[in-house]
């Protein structure tokens, strides 16, 4: 049992491990665990009792029962401990299940720390073998391509510069139909409201942007979206392991929120993004908060519906149920408020999965695992059964999920499965309901 | 057999006791370091409040996901790290000793508790060695340091039982026993029995992170 025995064909690993040689693979191992990492992996592997406890939070290992390799400590059994033993000396065949467990039997959702009496961060450590992985350049080809559009563009999907502002006004003009007067405001100093997204909305979920736009404009916030790169709130250096890039990024969105002097960053409906931009690069920039406040899409919907601004012309009709991204509530606690919004803009009940909240299973799509692509589509869905069954037993129709890589993940698993159930965001539900003009 | 007692319980105590306390402050003084200069992003958020929150909810029995997804496990723990603790502390054999060589005297458990309580922890220690060899998901990650740790720990008690109620030559094993204990003083800081030393401060991190920053439980 093991990564070795569930190989996986991928360009970009395999040319990657076809590079190295044992001593190459001895120095980059080193330099990473010498220079990067400190207390936490040291207490970490010496202290884990190796009790196995946290084998029931994983959903790989809930879907492949039986099979040990797939728990949290069995992951890092397989790679870390392997490193730290071996003090880096493994060959390059072992760099490349090292390499697919990391980057695709892992969502880095945090889940098994529910789970470890004495709080080990699994995420952590398999994050740290990414980072080894990306630096011995054994990464899988599809998220590596994200990470250099990310280092050439700024952005996730190589939009060019003015493909992004052009999708921008072609969803202004196709909501001035219906909404005389709204505007997407580009590049408005001293808004309160910077609104930044991920590159896959302009790309290809662009209805995204024409909903936002038309809240943002019946709620009257004052808003305003860059026209220069910064716009792009994703990252997936973060999790290929390339840290510098993810700091750039970071920056970028920073930079250009402040030099647009706004209030507060908004963020779309997204987790991983959320995750980057609010609790990781901010730490490798060496910023313990944010130079900007930055909230996300589900608290600002729900600050706008407190305030009274987001008003319903119909309700949903439910039941639904929600699917907690980890990012966003093991990663900012907003399961309640998540919740309230559901409860403001749906007719019926929300059928909850078990577990939820903050022990909810991920979708097995986060953590970059669908940005690896076609060849690891299928780790991720076999390896969900769990979310499968959960989904069927709420008997629902509608799953509510505030977060991109959530709909990936449960898209698939929805399909396979042939659930019959549809995904919504939380901004197609409000803009479906709300108030609009008569035109 | 006297000389060997007089050394077991005189330099060898001293140099276990030693090897324990100054090792396990070493440890600690150590990883602060390590932690201040190489995880700042992550020191930067230690957090007293959110560490008490998160210890707090996981010393109690099934309230942590983990423990209530684990029942059998927690059981076992809980009674074994009570018991482990509770004994060798409060055993009247012990606090004997301790008024014998410094004065001090404080209260002790009744022997025949003290020995259920051993009884438990050995029992603890069979279910513990019966998850790595029989439970898949434990066998797969167990190591020789995972069995090592068992052994430290299993010894003393059992010495100490078949002591207590004279199986075998007594003089012998009262030996052995002292010599165990000493044994498991000493690995604690550099087994790995250092969660003894390190858990609390691993466990308080994650209750800073989901505390402060991400505003979630983590239990």
């Amino acid at each position: 049992m093991g990564i070795q025995e569930r190989l996986i064909e991928d360009v970009g690993l395999r040319r990657g491990v076809s590079q190295l040689t044992p001593e190459k693979i001895e120095k980059v191992v080193n330099a990473v665990l010498k220079g990067e990492t400190g207390a936490r992996l040291k207490t970490y592997a010496e202290t884990c009792m190796r009790c196995g406890m946290c084998a029931e939070a994983c959903h790989f290992a809930g879907s492949h029962p039986g099979d040990p390799s797939y728990t949290p400590a069995g992951k890092v059994h397989q790679t870390m401990s392997v490193l730290l033993d071996k003090k880096g000396r493994v060959d390059p065949d072992f760099v490349y299940g090292m390499a697919q467990l990391a980057y695709t039997e892992c969502n880095l959702c945090r889940r098994c720390v529910h789970l470890c009496p004495i709080g080990i961060d699994t995420a952590y450590i398999m994050s740290t073998v990414r980072r080894i992985c990306h630096k011995l350049g054994v990464t899988p080809q599809y998220m590596q391509d994200t990470a250099h559009s990310h280092a050439s563009t700024f952005n996730q999907m190589w939009v060019k510069d003015d493909e992004w502002t052009d999708s921008l006004m072609w969803q202004e003009d196709e909501a001035r139909e219906e909404f005389p007067g709204l505007r997407i405001p580009l590049d408005k100093e001293g808004a309160d409201i910077y609104y930044s997204v991920i590159a896959p909305e302009p790309k290809f979920r662009t209805q995204l942007i024409y909903q936002a736009a038309a809240i943002m404009h019946m709620a009257g916030v004052d808003w305003t979206m860059p026209a220069q790169t910064g716009w792009d709130n994703s990252d997936m250096c973060m999790f290929s392991g390339d840290f510098e890039m993810m700091g750039r990024l970071k920056r970028q969105h920073f930079e250009s929120a402040q030099k647009l002097k706004v209030k507060r960053i908004v963020m779309g409906e997204c987790g991983h993004a959320f995750r980057s931009v609010y609790d990781v690069g901010n730490r490798w920039l060496g910023w313990r908060w944010h130079p900007v406040p930055v909230i996300h899409a589900v608290e600002f919907y729900w600050e706008l519906i407190q305030e009274g601004k987001i008003k319903l012309a119909k309700k949903f009709p439910g039941p639904v149920t929600i699917q907690d991204p980890c990012n966003i509530v093991r990663g900012r606690g907003l399961q309640e408020k998540l919740r309230e919004v559901t409860r403001f803009l749906v007719d019926g009940d929300i059928i909850e999965m078990h577990p939820n909240r903050e022990h909810n299973y991920c979708c097995a799509a986060g953590g970059g695992v669908i940005n690896c692509g076609p060849p690891f589509k299928n780790v991720r869905v076999d390896g969900n059964l769990v979310k499968a069954e959960q989904l069927k037993a709420t008997g629902v129709k509608t799953v509510i999920t505030p977060c991109h890589n959530c709909h990936g993940g449960l898209h698939d698993i929805i399909h396979h499965h042939k659930l019959g159930m549809e995904l919504k965001f939380l901004s197609d539900i409000i803009y479906e309901c709300m108030e609009k003009p008569e035109v | 057999m006297n000389a060997a007692y007089e050394f077991v319980t005189g330099p060898l105590a001293w140099a276990a006791w030693g090897i324990f306390l100054l090792g396990s402050g070493w440890r600690l003084y150590s990883m602060r370091q390590l932690a201040m200069k190489k995880d700042a992003s992550s020191w930067a958020f230690m957090d007293l409040g959110f560490s008490l929150r998160s210890i707090v909810n996981w010393l109690i029995p099934f309230n942590a996901l983990g423990w209530r997804k684990n029942p059998v496990m927690t059981v076992t723990t809980f009674a074994f790290h009570i018991c482990l603790i509770a004994v060798p502390v409060f055993l009247v054999a012990h606090v004997v000793l301790w008024t014998e060589f410094f004065g001090v005297s404080y209260a002790t458990l009744p022997d025949n508790v003290a020995d259920i309580m051993t009884l438990v922890v050995l029992a603890a220690c069979l279910v513990f060695a019966g998850r790595r060899l029989g439970q898949k998901e434990v066998a797969y990650i167990t190591t020789g340091k995972d069995w090592l740790a068992l052994v430290i720990v299993t010894l003393p008690f059992l010495t100490g039982f078949l002591a207590y109620h004279q199986v075998f030559d007594y003089q012998v094993m009262i030996i052995a026993h002292i010599v165990a204990g000493e044994i498991m003083l000493a690995a604690i800081p550099f087994t790995r029995l250092s969660h003894m030393v390190f858990a609390a401060f691993t466990r308080a991190y994650m209750g800073s992170e989901f505390g402060g920053v991400r505003h979630a439980r983590d239990w």
